[in-house]
């Protein structure tokens, strides 16, 4: 059932383009992008929350931390001295493996303190750390502070122009593909089923002799890097990086879409990430009270639809 | 000195107010183990419903009334429609279903209030300030918050563990079932207790608008300080929360007060500056932080 529901969805995300231009919809391809960076963050994120049964509610730092490696690096390029003797860069090749690194360092010092508790205080400490980053962000006055940091241009990719809408949805896409391929991977190795021996038992897990800690906080730095990586397609994407990608809110944005979409099932989030934008979309475009609708909506979710939009279907389900 | 000891008072009367905000939420979260976003929301429904009563009839104590009223009859509302289906779901729910109604609520003030944000002026009888020695001056505005915390301290203590009604909701929070067969309807106990909760949220909104800007958004900003508070107290426990309450309280004016000068002695005032800026609004993060090092659960968490 998964395997075909990938297949069926990949088929979809590849010809979604084409179809939209022969339909001649000229915000589609806008649309679709940012839906595609929106699944990538919810896959990532479904890896701790699905898997690791840890409600982690400051992933947007994660989101912000790429999207600023990568406007801090453009930034030094044109309109900046050198940082630290850094010159800076434009390159994808250089710059998106450094800020998925950086997530990947952040995630590992926020995973060891918050990983110390569980459930509500879990909850908390996460919110809590995804705040200390927007105040920083806040903070950095020589990159925006308060109104963020502008791109000039996208970054560079040998043979690629990411300047084109197009293009720049191809690459997502493929991220998207490739991260979802790799977690679902993952998710069927010992490594997840550990993960998921955890989330079923955790006693019983360390009975048989396994070490809770680092498996979730391998999970957890993973799941960092992967929203990183949305973070960086965003930067991309916008060609603008605002403190706004950390706030709380935002967290709450990619939770609502791993609800959505099927908690513990890698491929409903996408689903839900498709439906959330699309809603977004539609509901803004009808009124400007549109948050009247989607709250509401929200809570129905949550509070009638256990499995999600796909969750039935993949038979993976939490709690 | 005196700059000293005034931080301190601004200090307790943050404190106060944090505190008016964690009780509720760490009694809410105790006894039923909902995680509840909106309690910032109930804040801002208390803030508005009371600005805009003091507005209309000029009357301080109108506006209380009203703004205990509002914030506590959303709070029934929302639990008999929404929270009570969520008390035995996980956490993750319970987040989602409270998030979309944050976005309700903000959207909906937004509608009803509209969006110029109502001022109110500090009511006349709370108006001036008194000389406390030593050449101190202090606004009776911000003595009466701390005076209302401590009320409100006092007033819970008494009610959790000198009532019936206090045991019922202790012995609730130990074992649902047990008290369910003794012949309580603990559904009713639970809508009372989170409707409780919302009335001592509209009660610090309302003390807060002269002070504090009512606008949409105060709620969420609001929100995460009272988590760190309950975090740093002990989630689950009211001692707990008055700790967190004043700790955070004073750190935060404390490191508004004096954290921009300290750096100046190391760092040249640009950089100053910009990093007392960043360090004041993260320092109780940084805070929790070390609190949680040391010991995970909180400074006083709850028994069991």
């Amino acid at each position: 059932m998964r395997q075909r529901i990938a297949f069926g969805g990949l088929f979809l995300l590849l010809v979604a383009v084409p179809i939209a231009q022969w339909l001649n919809y000229p915000f589609a391809v806008s649309f679709l992008t940012r839906f595609a960076i929106y699944a990538l963050a919810a896959v990532s994120l479904d890896l701790v929350l699905g898997y690791g049964a840890l409600v982690s509610f400051g992933h947007a730092m994660f989101f912000a931390l790429g999207g600023y490696v990568v406007g801090i690096s453009a930034f030094h390029v044109t309109d900046a001295e050198p940082l630290f003797g850094w010159l800076g860069s434009n390159s994808a090749l250089i710059v998106w493996p450094i800020a998925m690194l950086a997530c990947g360092v952040l995630g590992a010092l926020v995973g060891m303190l918050a990983l110390r508790t569980s459930g509500v205080q879990f909850i908390m400490i996460t919110l809590a750390f995804g705040q200390m980053v927007y105040f920083l962000l806040v903070s950095l006055q020589a990159y925006g502070g308060d109104d963020g940091l502008l791109m000039k241009r996208p970054n560079t990719i040998p043979g690629l122009n990411l300047a084109n809408p197009t293009v720049m949805y191809y690459v997502c896409v493929t991220a998207l593909v490739v991260w979802t391929a790799f977690c679902m991977r993952l998710v069927d190795s010992h490594f997840g089923m550990v993960l998921r021996a955890l989330r079923q038992s955790e006693r019983r897990a360390i009975n048989l002799g396994v070490a809770p800690h680092s498996h979730r906080l391998l999970a957890f730095i993973i799941s960092a890097m992967g929203t990183g990586l949305a973070g960086v397609l965003w930067a991309n994407y916008a060609l603008l990086v605002t403190p706004d990608m950390a706030s709380w809110a935002k967290s709450g944005e990619f939770m609502a879409v791993v609800i959505l979409g099927g908690v513990g099932t890698l491929l409903g989030p996408i689903a839900g990430a498709l439906v959330f934008t699309g809603l977004e979309g539609v509901m803004s475009a009808l009124t400007e009270h549109w948050m009247l609708f989607v709250g509401p909506i929200l809570v129905l979710v949550a509070v009638y639809g256990r499995s999600g939009l796909l969750g039935a279907l993949l038979k993976e389900r939490h709690v | 000195m005196l700059l000293i000891f005034e931080q301190l008072l601004n200090g307790l009367q943050y404190g106060a107010m944090l505190f008016m905000l964690a009780a509720g939420l760490t009694l809410i979260f105790g006894i039923m183990g909902v995680i509840n976003l909106m309690h910032g929301s109930f804040y801002m429904v208390g803030a508005y419903c009371g600005a805009f009563a003091i507005i209309q009839t000029g009357s301080f104590l109108a506006g209380v009334l009203c703004a205990l009223l509002g914030a506590g009859l959303y709070g029934l509302l929302v639990e008999v429609t929404i929270i009570r289906k969520l008390y035995q779901r996980d956490h993750l729910y319970q987040v989602l279903a409270t998030f979309g109604m944050i976005l309700f609520t903000n959207q909906a003030m937004t509608l009803i209030f509209g969006r110029t944000p109502p001022m109110v002026e500090i009511p006349a009888i709370l108006s001036g300030s008194v000389p406390l020695g030593g050449g101190l001056e202090y606004p009776i505005m911000r003595l009466a918050l701390i005076v209302v915390g401590a009320v409100v301290a006092v007033g819970l203590w008494y009610l959790v563990t000198r009532t019936r009604v206090g045991m019922l909701v202790r012995a609730g929070a130990d074992d649902r079932e047990m008290v369910d067969a003794l012949g309580i309807d603990i559904r009713k106990l639970y809508t009372a207790v989170f409707g409780f909760g919302a009335v001592l949220c509209g009660l610090a909104g309302v003390m807060a608008a002269p002070l504090l800007a009512v606008e949409i958004g105060m709620g969420e900003r609001i929100l995460i300080t009272t988590f760190v508070v309950i975090v740093i107290g002990g989630v689950g426990s009211v001692r707990g929360a008055l700790v967190g309450a004043l700790l955070v309280g004073m750190v935060d004016s404390m490191g508004r007060a004096f954290l921009p000068q300290l750096l100046q002695l190391v760092f040249t005032p640009t950089i100053a500056d910009a990093l007392g800026a960043g360090l004041v609004s993260a320092s109780i993060y940084v805070l929790m932080a070390i609190v949680l090092i040391v010991r995970p659960k909180g400074l006083l968490p709850a028994r069991g």
